[in-house]
């Protein structure tokens, strides 16, 4: 393969990894408190028609984070009412989510379809870094929201390991009869991280309709969402590793359209499979080692005090 | 202070638990209309047209019941599954599987009378919905796999599988460059009744609402799916074999989604095309939940969100997206999802005793109901 095609697709490969990444860090944030959030699809589709709809109104892409950001948060926080408030089924209000979210984007971005953004996240390439040979054009020719990601997970790993609030964060998801008894709120925990974790579903989904994309498509996380909670297992609920999953992602798919794009005799139907098929694959691969059991103690169990 | 208390209900009352879905839903319909008249639309209309779209004709009526077959059949399927804490969410994917296993059969044999294509369609699409869940089941039961993500993958695959064919080697020449396979011959369309669109699925559906609720109640077999429902380590004590009912609920689950897919194409659509289903595997896990998983139950509510599609489609003409109908569907699950919970604990307020000496503390740990 030659040079310029090799920077070329790892280059692509963290384009389209990045909006995976900030979906899993997002759903790792709430699976380290227990909460399986499995309507990650549904809070990026919305994150993203809300990102681009406040874009187009306003022409800042900024302001159209910051809707997403909220929108995706909103959206969490009707699974963390279900799931926390309400001790609901953790898997059927997280898949009643997404199919809310699809349907609450389809009828927000009917009239979006089609419309081009009128400003979008451009790429900036670092000085010195992005002079570096391979690595710079492949890490450092990017958006401003990619080195946002870049900072989010050493950041998002120092909290979780060698902070406070992260090691309650983590013994609220492992044991929360043993936090409550240490003076932790449960309950406030639980819906916090369910809620920052969902805001990043929607920075995922902003990704998508303001940089990677730049437009509005129905479906347009196209599983995306999915993939990041499939990939927050192969990760070990380690953000590290989910930086190197969703860039090994990203490449799954940036490889599938480059090889579209050079023309091949493979029909471009089982090149869109590759993704998926990806993903069970890892899926497989992962449930055969011990990392299932790093698995947050209390994943997807309602916490009741009174144990009964 | 006053404050709100919960108890566990040891016996959920039945009214409660039959009340409680309707009125989630009409809460649900509520809150759409806040939200609909919140976003410039007039919510009086929407529902209105969809009302009308799905009721007020003959076509409307029929339509409904000819959505809801799909929707009753994968239901079904996905039901069967949750009440074994299986998460099937492959219907999507196993109904595309099952059309095109019963399409396959169409093309290779269109000479055969109808009495020999359409048993040998029903196989086909059973066999290829039924071993698409079982490439989810096998790494669940044996590693333990997350199911509800390699199911869902497995959507993707499916309808890209389904859309390979129609755009490449199964194309219609004569399709104008439509993605899909030529018509089926009159054989094997799967009859209708008189003068409607309504096809024998229907009564397929009905008899396997009879068939799942016998074997879940009346049988052994049922009784061990039950049993590894309520808790798999208990029924692992009792000597069941978790693997193999995992293996055989989620083919079961998948075969009844894959007929699914054959009744679309073999009675209705008469072909396939890249979109058999506008989402009926997905809607099908609201259908299963609302109708607690109980197979009469699920019947009816697919009725109801078959009205529910077709009102979606109806709107479309005031411009309204059909979108509406699905934020509806999972707005009725949020509502079902916080019903449960009124129907599992008592609130109770508490107003504990003036200040007198001595008087007990109220709440505490551990005070019995």
């Amino acid at each position: 393969m030659d040079w310029l095609l090799a920077v070329s697709i790892c280059q692509a490969a963290v384009t389209a990894g990045t909006p995976i990444l900030f979906a899993a860090l997002g759903e790792i944030m709430a699976e380290r408190v227990g909460i399986l959030n499995l309507g990650v699809e549904g809070m990026m589709l919305v994150g993203a028609v809300s990102g681009f709809l406040v874009t187009v109104r306003t022409g800042s892409p900024w302001l159209g984070l910051i809707a997403s950001l909220l929108a995706g948060g909103l959206m969490a926080l009707i699974h963390a009412v279900l799931s926390v408030g309400l001790r609901a089924n953790q898997v059927v209000s997280g898949l009643a989510l997404t199919l809310f979210g699809t349907g609450l984007s389809g009828y927000l971005g009917k009239p979006l379809i089609g419309v081009p953004a009128p400003s979008t996240f451009r790429i900036i390439t670092v000085p010195l870094l992005g002079d570096i040979p391979f690595l710079g054009p492949v890490l450092f020719a990017h958006d401003y929201l990619v080195y946002i990601s870049y900072l989010l997970v050493p950041a998002l790993w120092f909290f979780l390991y060698r902070t406070r609030p992260g090691l309650h964060m983590r013994s609220v998801g492992e044991n929360p009869a043993a936090a409550d008894a240490m003076g932790i709120s449960v309950v406030g925990t639980r819906y916090l991280y369910t809620v920052v974790g969902g805001m990043l579903a929607g920075a995922g989904g902003a990704y998508l309709s303001l940089a990677y994309a730049p437009t509005w498509l129905e479906n347009m996380t196209a599983g995306r969402g999915w993939i990041a909670v499939a990939l927050v297992i192969f990760a070990g609920w380690n953000p590290l590793a989910a930086l190197g999953g969703s860039y090994l992602f990203g490449g799954v798919d940036a490889l599938g359209l480059r090889i579209q794009a050079v023309g091949t005799v493979v029909p471009s139907f089982f090149l869109s499979m590759l993704p998926y098929i990806f993903t069970i694959l890892v899926l497989l691969a992962s449930a055969r080692g011990r990392r299932r059991l790093v698995a947050p103690g209390a994943l997807g169990l309602a916490y009741d005090r009174e144990g009964h | 202070m006053m404050g709100l208390r919960l108890e566990r209900r040891l016996d959920a009352p039945r009214a409660l638990v039959w009340t409680m879905p309707l009125l989630s839903v009409v809460l649900a319909l509520l809150a759409g209309a806040l939200f609909l008249r919140l976003t410039g639309s007039d919510p009086g209309e929407v529902y209105g047209m969809m009302l009308r779209g799905a009721f007020a004709s003959r076509y409307g009526t029929t339509e409904t019941v000819v959505k809801a077959i799909p929707l009753m059949l994968c239901g079904l399927g996905v039901g069967i599954a949750f009440r074994m804490l299986l998460w099937n969410i492959g219907a999507e994917g196993q109904l595309y599987l099952g059309a095109f296993g019963a399409t396959w059969v169409c093309m290779s044999f269109p000479g055969w009378p109808s009495y020999l294509l359409l048993p040998a369609m029903v196989t086909a699409g059973c066999l290829a919905g039924g071993l698409w869940a079982l490439l989810a089941a096998l790494p669940r039961a044996y590693l333990k796999t997350n199911e509800v993500i390699t199911t869902l993958m497995l959507n993707y695959v499916a309808i890209l599988w389904v859309s390979y064919l129609v755009h490449g080697p199964w194309r219609d020449p004569a399709g104008l460059n439509f993605p899909l396979t030529p018509p089926f011959v009159r054989s094997a369309w799967l009859p209708t009744f008189s003068g409607t669109r309504i096809h024998v699925g229907l009564i397929i559906a009905v008899v396997v609402a009879a068939l799942l609720s016998l074997v879940l109640w009346r049988t052994r077999w049922g009784y061990e799916v039950r049993v590894i429902g309520e808790s798999a380590r208990a029924a692992r004590y009792a000597g069941m074999n978790v693997e193999r009912n995992i293996l055989l609920v989620m083919f079961l689950s998948g075969a009844l989604a894959g007929l699914a897919g054959m009744c679309e194409v073999s009675g209705v659509i008469h072909r396939l095309q890249h979109q058999v289903s506008p989402g009926y595997g997905y809607s099908a896990i609201i259908v299963a939940w609302l109708g607690r998983l109980n197979p009469w139950a699920i019947l009816v509510v697919a009725v109801l969100f078959g009205a529910l599609l077709v009102g979606g489609y109806a709107v479309q003409l005031a411009g309204i997206p059909a979108a509406v109908a699905y934020m509806l569907q999972g707005a009725i699950l949020f509502f079902v999802l916080a019903g449960e919970f009124f129907t599992r604990y008592r609130v109770r307020l508490v107003i504990p005793p003036r200040k007198h000496a001595g008087a007990a503390p109220a709440g505490g740990h551990g005070g019995g109901s």
